[in-house]
């Protein structure tokens, strides 16, 4: 079923990914990980549907969307360079119950991400403050550039609690101090990251599918339960299909 | 098998619900060409195509094929032997 969903607030994450928060009656309470559909329709008829992951905990009838702008997108280029706060856009959700982490689940948590594939991640991670779980976490974060970090300050702060760990790992180009990882996420990362097989718990990976593929084969190969490593991917270009 | 234009199952989910009338991401399917038994989530989504189709991530077989059409949905059912939905 559609809903209509108001914008409420517009967040300047980076130079390409803008967060749109809905107000959106009739919404179930949604749970971290979940996805909407939004769908948009031109005077003449046309109508173009995509979908993207939740960013914020679980908040009665609030739903903030953290999107990427892509270079062709014609739904993420409205989103993020054309909505306004009061516009009104159609919305379907919440969607999945496979991809989906809450505090009940346990840990220790393992959280990859490439990108914008952070956004269903840090529902999960702002879930866990928001409810004051002791859930031991890393997160480990494929980002191009540090400025194309999505989060980074709010990353910064949640990084610094007890029992939350973050990592970066920068591909494209790194500030000259920087000490972090510097490649893309391979076997010999996640051996360092990841939490021992036999105290490991739930692992959620997001990201392009080229990301997601290596992490999931690497962590297998590293021993881990393929049955607890859960995937999203969003397809080969780093945006959402 | 493997390329880089599918996406996961999950990204049908609200089709998925529209069509089933129920989250569908965590029910289970059986592949009747391999016997792998996966998640609807895990499926892997080719949405590009006039339709949506659902391989299975054992063997890549088509599961299903959904075409939008404007008064509804027309599903082909390929190599899916049995669907189990839980909750």
């Amino acid at each position: 079923m559609w809903l209509l969903g108001e914008v409420v607030e517009l967040v300047d994450e980076t130079p390409t990914v803008r967060t749109i928060v809905f107000d959106c009656p009739g919404w179930r309470a949604h749970l971290p990980g979940q996805h909407v559909d939004v769908r948009l329709t031109a005077e003449d008829g046309y109508q173009a549907q995509r979908s993207y992951s939740i960013a914020n905990p679980p908040d009665g009838e609030r739903v903030a969307l953290t999107v990427e702008r892509l270079a062709d997108g014609e739904v993420s280029g409205y989103l993020t360079e054309e909505l306004r706060v009061g516009d009104r856009i159609e919305l379907r959700g919440p969607i999945g119950g496979y991809f989906v982490w809450h505090a009940g689940l346990g840990g220790p948590l393992l959280l990859i991400a490439g990108g914008s594939g952070v956004v269903p991640l840090m529902a999960m991670l702002r879930h866990r403050v928001a409810v004051g779980s002791d859930v031991p976490v890393r997160l480990l974060l494929s980002s191009r550039s540090w400025q194309q970090i999505i989060f980074r300050e709010e990353l910064e702060r949640l990084g610094g609690q007890d029992g939350v760990q973050v990592l970066h790992t920068l591909t494209g180009s790194q500030p000259s101090s920087w000490h972090g990882y510097a490649r893309r996420v391979d076997r010999e990362m996640l051996a360092e990251v990841a939490w021992p097989v036999d105290e490991a718990g739930p692992v959620y990976v997001c990201g392009p599918t080229g990301l997601v593929e290596a992490v999931a084969t690497a962590l297998t190969q590293l021993g881990h339960d393929p049955a607890r490593i859960k995937t999203e991917r969003f397809g080969p270009t780093g945006g959402r299909p | 098998m493997t390329d880089d234009r599918h996406v996961d199952g999950n990204a049908l989910g609200g089709m998925l619900e529209e069509v089933f009338g129920r989250e569908m991401t965590a029910a289970v399917g059986t592949c009747s060409a391999c016997g792998a038994v996966n998640a609807f989530g895990t499926a892997m989504a080719y949405t590009k195509a006039p339709g949506d189709v659902l391989r299975c991530p054992g063997c890549g077989i088509v599961l299903m094929v959904f075409v939008h059409r404007p008064d509804g949905y027309r599903i082909t059912i390929g190599s899916i032997r049995c669907i189990e939905v839980v909750g």
